[in-house]
């Protein structure tokens, strides 16, 4: 059967019918000829021809394709039936758009970040070169995200000259000032040599691209290639962009091109604004030497695989030739063990198709828990929606029974039954994937912070599709199949004779609707519980003394660069600023750190003490003096360090308790001495202890606390001409922005500043705890709001299934307390086995989430037995109107009823 | 699925004889339902007499497979009428069919009457 035939079967169907029309006529005349009355003769040529209808259907049937004729009826039909009930469509289709919606927009999160290829030609070709994991060997200075190899060592690779590889191209990331003096306004760079973009594939939306002959040794002032993104943004896609220059720190460098516009760099999660050759680096960072250096590392290499050679073979190659690579780039100054670690290094090729992405490590395991929690609350939507079907599949049990009788088979009705159900799961799944496209992005926003922008391409690709196709047929299958099958269980007769009131069938029925109440109230406790451990977690974190108080403090990061500043002024010129800043209006107290506590830099040492190296590692922060009043964190014995430490006294140091604990047997401290270890060439310096603080937290919350030593910038003998201050305010610390910029222009017009509020930037390394903490909270309300809608359905179905027995009770003297009790005692046992259940899937489940809890057991007795207690008064809330209904039930009408 | 259409196997052995006869009463000229199921009830001296219910799906099944065409046109007594012409590729079919037929009655007709074969 054609499809052409199939559309066009209504038109062919009319054709016929005027055909016979017309024969019926012609027959007629014929019969009138002969003598026949015009009343005769139509009778006789009526019956001649027989049943028209039955000509008409078979024709009909010619044309049609059976099953698709029966769909499309069922689902008219069903969604007649859907426009006749409207709270039901409502219900179902509000916890359906619901469950689908935020199981979609989770996945499609989890694609983007972890699924998805670099929109790149052949992705799956693309490698990443890097230095195989080892112990030891890397030392020195570690810049920007992907601190990977140093530049010499770029250089060794590149001309190293591998065959497995069809391009290989260095790269790395870092960020420019697009601003000329004051308040900084940041671009996302990336470091490129000249083969990036035709390694990695990327054609120019405009002008050219970078190519060899831009990245080459002391090129100055190299031309520059935009994002699609940032041309958009900055210039309006002006074409004539291409030509004009861009200042970058305050250096005007040509625009040559902007690359293509799916191209956002290799970091899943950011998009690059400009990229610039990797020669440019001294000109741009001047202060910050990298090109040359053998302990400084800032890029990473990439490389295209050639055809036909895999991983690894790659790898083989690699290995094979590291050593003279290792040899010639090995920094004399390393001490004996990180030279040795350092020359044993392996190259390895590590496939990087789906790009690098600190979301990936950081947010896989929370989302796909998500994903996993919104599957269970989808289920325990499908389970109400099956309660549903299946207390109306009662109702239409007589007109189901009907049908089978007048010979509909069993198959039929199931399939119309199902097809209702497939409506409601495909308008579910429309709506849903609507509403994910809301969701993810509001997920996005949640995810983002001030300090990082998440950058993430949406594609509605064949995944997400499939995702949600899927899920869609699932759920209709999960709660549409078993109501309808049972629905024609039941044999007609027993139907017919029962009138209506179902019996021994519909006992069976209630049976299974018990069951899917009592496993939505087990997988509502689940749900509870683990949100209310993330919860818990969260709130300890949060509560956590990190030893010091990040609000209301004003970080500013002051770039002094432009200034010009010669290095042996800096220190005085810092404590001017210093100085200046302390007089502003609504400033506490001002100082300025080298390491400012968990915002992700770090800097580390290994203590000598009386001549012998003690094991582990100390961390280390140089701070101007004040720096633990800003902070408030107490002196608990000592003194600071003051302005009178400078580099011709005996240096000095202030130590946590920790350290004095770990390497001073936590007696005495004050006045004991120890070095840092040193390389063959330095001369080691001797810190004499004059404070002792109390502990406080280096990278993070969640750590255990680390051994700190504070040093005194004024004994720093190489200071930066960057540097980040802090400063306590009386009041809301985003106010002093315009007076402390204002200030600052005073000291120098030129000096660029960036702001951030410290206590708001502690806060977001807790951004994925709080995530947890709200996502699986909000659907915990979610779960528990539907499985209480179950149970009051259960319950309100019950009461009214049982007036009779209820109104007989009544007449014979119960009393409304008896009454109530007797409902309540049903709810009791249907709660008390969903809590059993509930508590023995709790406990396999929360363990997946042991690894995201901070200081709490995920069987932490505290949030089982409060979830158990939320989930009972829910359970309470939801059985009141039913109850309340069968006390007032009045005996005589209920009676009269029957 | 039950298929509803599908006629009883007698019924299908007539049903391919059925198109032969239209497909033969339309290559005098164009005619309409009417019409053809006089012209065979008369053509077979009353013999076969066409059920109407069978014809109009064999002419919905014949015009779908491209042996004959259709259009309303007007009859002897001026009622407008569905006719049907015979197409070019019908016109093979018949031929086809025909001597498809000639060939089946021969073969029949030599295990019903041996004896007349005048082999003895």
């Amino acid at each position: 059967v054609s499809w052409r035939r199939f559309f066009r079967r209504g038109r062919w169907d009319a054709e016929r019918a005027a055909e016979l029309e017309s024969y019926l006529q012609i027959e007629i005349d014929e019969q009138i000829a002969r003598g026949l009355t015009a009343d005769d003769a139509r009778h006789a040529a009526l019956r001649k021809l027989g049943n028209t209808t039955y000509i008409r259907e078979e024709i009909y049937e010619m044309n049609t394709i059976g099953w698709f004729e029966w769909l499309q009826r069922d689902l008219r039909h069903g969604l007649r039936l859907l426009r006749l009930n409207p709270a039901f469509a409502a219900v179902a289709l509000l916890s359906l758009t619901l469950g689908i919606g935020a199981n979609t927009a989770l996945f499609q999160l989890i694609d983007a970040v972890t699924l998805s290829a670099l929109p790149l030609p052949s992705p799956e070709a693309l490698v990443e070169v890097r230095i195989a994991p080892s112990a030891g060997g890397r030392s020195g200075s570690f810049r920007t995200r992907r601190p990977l190899i140093t530049e010499p060592q770029w250089r060794e690779v590149r001309a190293a000259g591998f065959s497995s590889f069809s391009g290989l191209a260095g790269w790395g990331v870092t960020t420019l000032d697009l601003s000329s003096g004051g308040e900084s306004r940041i671009a996302n760079a990336m470091w490129v040599s000249g083969e990036f973009f035709d390694t990695v594939g990327v054609r120019p939306a405009a002008g050219r691209l970078i190519g060899p002959a831009d990245d080459v040794r002391g090129c100055g002032a190299p031309g520059v290639v935009l994002s699609h993104r940032f041309w958009q943004r900055e210039y309006g896609g002006a074409a004539d962009a291409v030509g004009r220059d861009i200042r970058l720190d305050g250096r005007p460098l040509p625009i040559v091109g902007v690359a293509a516009k799916s191209f956002f760099g290799l970091e899943v999660g950011r998009s690059f604004d400009v990229a610039v050759p990797i020669c440019a680096q001294p000109l741009l960072q001047p202060q910050q030497a990298a090109i040359d250096q053998r302990s400084v590392w800032w890029l990473a290499i990439i490389g295209r695989l050639a055809p036909g050679v895999s991983t690894e073979e790659a790898t083989a190659e690699l290995e094979g030739r590291s050593a003279p690579i290792f040899a010639a780039t090995v920094d004399p100054d390393y001490i004996k063990e990180t030279a040795e670690g350092y020359l044993a290094f392996k190259l390895q090729a590590v496939e990087a198709w789906r790009g690098f992405s600190g979301l990936r490590t950081e947010y896989d395991e929370p989302l796909r828990l998500l994903l996993g929690i919104a599957g269970l609350v989808l289920l325990i939507a499908c389970a109400n929606l099956a309660n549903l079907l299946l207390a109306r599949a009662t109702a239409r049990e007589r007109e189901i029974a009907v049908r089978l009788a007048i010979g509909a088979s069993r198959r039929r009705i199931v399939s119309q039954l199902l097809a209702e159900s497939l409506l409601l799961a495909g308008i579910g799944a429309l709506a849903g994937f609507g509403l994910a496209r809301v969701l993810s992005q509001a997920l996005v926003a949640l995810l983002a912070s001030d300090g990082t922008p998440l950058y993430l391409a949406f594609e509605t690709n064949w995944r997400v599709l499939g995702f949600t196709t899927a899920l869609a047929i699932t759920t209709c299958l999960v709660f549409g199949l078993v109501p309808a099958i049972r629905a024609t269980r039941t044999s007609p007769e027993t139907v017919m004779r029962a009138h209506g009131r179902g019996l021994t069938a519909s006992r069976e029925r209630f049976t299974l609707r018990r069951a899917l109440v009592v496993g939505q109230m087990a997988v509502s406790l689940v749900l509870v519980a683990g949100s209310l451990l993330f919860a818990r977690s969260f709130s300890r974190l949060a509560h956590v003394d990190a030893g010091f108080d990040p609000d209301p403090v004003l970080r500013v990061d002051l770039d002094l660069r432009p200034a010009g500043v010669q290095s042996d002024q800096l220190l005085t010129y810092y404590a001017r600023v210093i100085e200046r800043l302390r007089a502003v209006p609504g400033v506490v107290s001002a100082s300025y750190a080298d390491i400012i506590p968990m915002t992700g830099s770090g800097w580390n040492q290994r203590v000598v003490v009386d001549g012998e190296r003690k094991d582990g590692t100390v961390y280390v922060n140089r701070v101007s003096p004040a720096y633990f009043e800003t902070m408030q964190t107490p002196i608990v014995a000592g003194r600071d360090v003051s302005e009178r430490d400078t580099v011709p006294t005996p240096a000095v140091a202030i130590v946590n308790d920790l350290f004095a604990e770990k390497y001073f047997g936590g007696g005495q401290v004050l006045g004991r001495r120890f070095q840092f270890a040193a390389g063959p060439n330095d001369t080691p310096v001797t810190y004499e202890v004059v404070g002792r603080v109390p502990n406080t937290k280096y990278y993070e919350l969640r750590e255990e606390f680390l051994p700190i030593v504070y040093l005194a910038a004024g004994q720093d003998t190489g200071p930066l001409p960057f540097q980040s201050v802090l400063l306590r305010a009386s009041g809301e610390p985003g106010a002093l922005r315009a007076s402390v910029t204002s200030a600052m222009a005073e000291v120098h017009p030129s000096i660029r500043l960036t702001f951030a509020e410290y206590g708001e930037e502690v806060r977001n390394t807790l951004l994925r705890d709080r995530l947890m903490a709200t996502l699986s909270g909000g659907f915990a309300i979610l779960a528990i709001v539907l499985a209480a809608v179950g149970l009051y359905g259960l319950m309100a179905y019950t009461v009214a299934r049982r007036r009779g027995e209820i109104g007989i009770r009544a007449a014979l003297g119960a009393t409304r307390g008896r009454i109530a009790r007797m409902v309540a005692r049903e709810t009791g046992w249907l709660v008390a086995i969903g809590v059993v259940a509930g508590l023995g899937l709790t406990v396999l489940a929360t363990r997946a989430a042991s690894a995201l809890l901070f200081d709490l057991s995920p069987s932490d007795p505290l949030s089982i037995a409060a979830a158990v207690v939320i989930l009972a008064s829910a359970a309470a809330v939801a059985v009141l109107a039913p109850t309340w209904r069968a006390t007032r039930l009045s005996p005589v009408r209920a009676l009269r009823e029957e | 699925m039950p298929k509803k259409g599908r006629p009883p196997f007698d019924g299908e052995l007539l049903q391919g004889t059925l198109d032969l006869l239209i497909l033969k009463t339309l290559a005098i000229g164009p005619a309409h339902g009417h019409t053809i199921a006089h012209a065979i009830a008369r053509g077979s001296d009353e013999v076969l007499q066409v059920e109407h219910g069978s014809l109009y799906p064999a002419l919905h099944r014949i015009e779908d497979r491209g042996w004959i065409a259709s259009f309303w046109g007007t009859s002897e007594n001026n009622r407008r009428a569905r006719y049907y012409r015979l197409t070019p590729a019908g016109r093979r079919q018949l031929a086809h069919q025909t001597s498809r037929w000639d060939a089946l009655v021969t073969a029949i007709n030599r295990i019903v009457r041996p004896a007349s074969d005048g082999n003895v």
